[in-house]
């Protein structure tokens, strides 16, 4: 509330400044007084900012504590609102998705109603160390840099590099291609740096885009294509003609709930009911909800993850 | 594929959401408009002045403007100010913030082109007839400035009605972000509704740029006239 005021105290002044400004602005004599004017308005301004600085720092950090949430009786949590089926909006308007199921779940179970903010992958980190979201659910990738940055609960999910190709000739090990085997990759996927790094002898056919990478493989440029394993199993379920000889390579990630760095109390009660949700096979259920019909019954186990103990 | 997507508008409320989209898009444009034309004469006048300090100050502002892009400005008011003097601005204000800033600067360096270019004699001849500074502006630079602001400013209005898009990034939900996720949900079902939705944006478009074309071509009309 008290923000509000000030925000519009300093859209008033400065709005008087300008006015200020302009009605002078026509006589030279005149403006001479105005520019005191605007000083002094400026420097009011200036005192303004100052003291809601200091008020901020008195403040323990940009984030709601569980008992705050609950309070105002509104989880605010930010979710991807266009990547189907993790986080996505349907027909009538309702959010859907992987990550929003867990949502609902979490609003339930803290007795609150659930805001969502539609957020995009660059401004997730953004959201969480201004405290405008509580919680980020959108397929967030647990790495080591943003670990620095926002506080991870246990993950939900699982994300690894998987390797299609073409049924008639399936690649099962990376270690069995020849010396004349390509394999199709997307630059600037992880794909890409991960095979170059523990697999200099393959030789990487790089497309810039899905699209193309997409088309090389159908016409049987390389011998397989190596991309997020979410992707090549998606792939292999929507087109004819295709297996997934290798559904897990390389190092494991995995997709975790974020909160803002040092949100104690709902960090502790996010990994608590992630651990009593993995008691009930929760994931299992979310998976066979919402991304059953895009992965398959295969993969169930390979991308769900159930807690068992806190961290 | 015979309808390229069209049918997903029918799909649920799909249409309803994306002219409310539509609706989100234009009020922030339009109040950001109405505030960057009437603060613009203002800065308009000021770039005119012949004070140093003011003239520097407003070149320092055209220059900001100019060298950052919306985007960055978004992200500075809507997250930054919350982050350095924690303030929390809601969304669509932020928005409508960063829009007016910019429409403002244009604005002004449109009107400052337009005031510069009235001939000196009007001035002079307006003196010679006994009138006041404030009615020299009134009744023979405003009327003139404006007939040479209006295809100029038509420019900048459209320009900012379709750069609204950007709001995305600061998790508004407008025209471009619900044909997105329009698009994207029914991904399996109807790979090629691509075509059809962001047709369909254009038409939306379209249908608000076009009466405001139309505005300036009725308005510069009838001001010729006189």
């Amino acid at each position: 509330m008290k923000k509000n005021i000030f925000t519009k105290l300093v859209s008033g002044a400065s709005a008087a400044v300008l006015v200020a400004g302009a009605l002078v602005g026509c006589s030279n004599t005149e403006a001479a007084t105005s520019t005191e004017e605007t000083a002094t308005e400026q420097a009011a301004v200036e005192e303004a900012t100052t003291e809601t600085a200091s008020t901020t720092e008195e403040k323990a950090g940009n984030y709601r504590t569980l008992d705050e949430i609950k309070e105002s009786g509104v989880i605010n949590i930010g979710v991807f609102s266009d990547k189907s089926p993790f986080g996505y909006v349907d027909e009538n308007g309702e959010y859907q998705g992987y990550d929003v199921y867990l949502a609902e779940r979490i609003g339930e179970d803290l007795g609150v109603e659930i805001n969502y903010v539609s957020t995009e992958a660059a401004s997730r980190i953004e959201y969480l160390q201004t405290g405008k979201v509580d919680i980020i659910l959108a397929n967030f990738t647990v790495t080591e840099e943003r670990a620095e940055e926002v506080d991870f609960a246990l993950p939900y999910m699982n994300v690894a590099l998987g390797v299609v190709s073409h049924d008639d000739n399936v690649v099962t090990s990376l270690d069995d291609l020849t010396a004349d085997d390509e394999v199709i990759v997307i630059s600037g996927t992880t794909a890409e740096t991960y095979l170059e790094k523990n697999y200099p002898d393959i030789k990487l056919q790089k497309y810039d885009a899905y699209a193309e990478a997409k088309t090389a493989f159908e016409n049987r440029n390389g011998i397989a294509w190596a991309n997020d394993n979410t992707e090549v199993i998606a792939f292999s379920i929507e087109n004819e003609g295709y297996e997934v000889g290798i559904p897990s390579l390389g190092s494991a990630d995995t997709i975790a709930p974020a909160v803002t760095k040092g949100n104690e109390t709902l960090l502790s009660w996010l990994n608590e009911e992630l651990v009593t949700l993995g008691q009930e096979n929760f994931f299992h259920a979310d998976y066979e909800a919402t991304l059953l019909d895009t992965y398959g019954a295969d993969y169930e186990d390979t991308l769900v993850v159930e807690n068992t103990e806190l961290p | 594929m015979q309808l390229m997507g069209i049918e997903l508008l029918f799909k649920g409320t799909n249409f309803l959401r994306m002219l409310n989209g539509l609706w989100v898009a234009v009020r922030i444009s339009l109040i950001s408009v109405v505030l960057s034309i009437g603060l613009g004469l203002v800065v308009g006048a000021l770039m005119t002045m012949q004070n140093k300090i003011i003239k520097a100050v407003m070149r320092v502002y055209l220059e900001i403007v100019r060298i950052m892009p919306q985007m960055v400005l978004l992200f500075i008011v809507y997250f930054g100010t919350t982050r350095v003097f924690g303030i929390n601005i809601e969304a669509e204000v932020s928005a409508i913030i960063v829009f007016t800033f910019w429409g403002t600067a244009e604005m002004g360096d449109l009107v400052r082109g337009a005031l510069i270019s009235i001939p000196k004699h009007q001035y002079e001849s307006s003196e010679a007839l006994g009138l006041g500074k404030l009615q020299t502006y009134r009744y023979v630079i405003l009327p003139q400035t404006l007939r040479r602001l209006i295809p100029l400013s038509i420019n900048l209005i459209t320009r900012m009605i379709k750069t609204t898009s950007l709001v995305m990034m600061i998790g508004i939900v407008e025209v471009l972000k619900v044909t997105q996720q329009i698009i994207e949900a029914n991904r399996r079902t109807s790979p090629d509704a691509a075509f059809g939705m962001f047709a369909t944006v254009f038409m939306m478009y379209f249908i608000v740029c076009w009466p405001i074309s139309l505005l300036s071509k009725h308005l510069e009309k009838r001001w010729s006239d006189r």
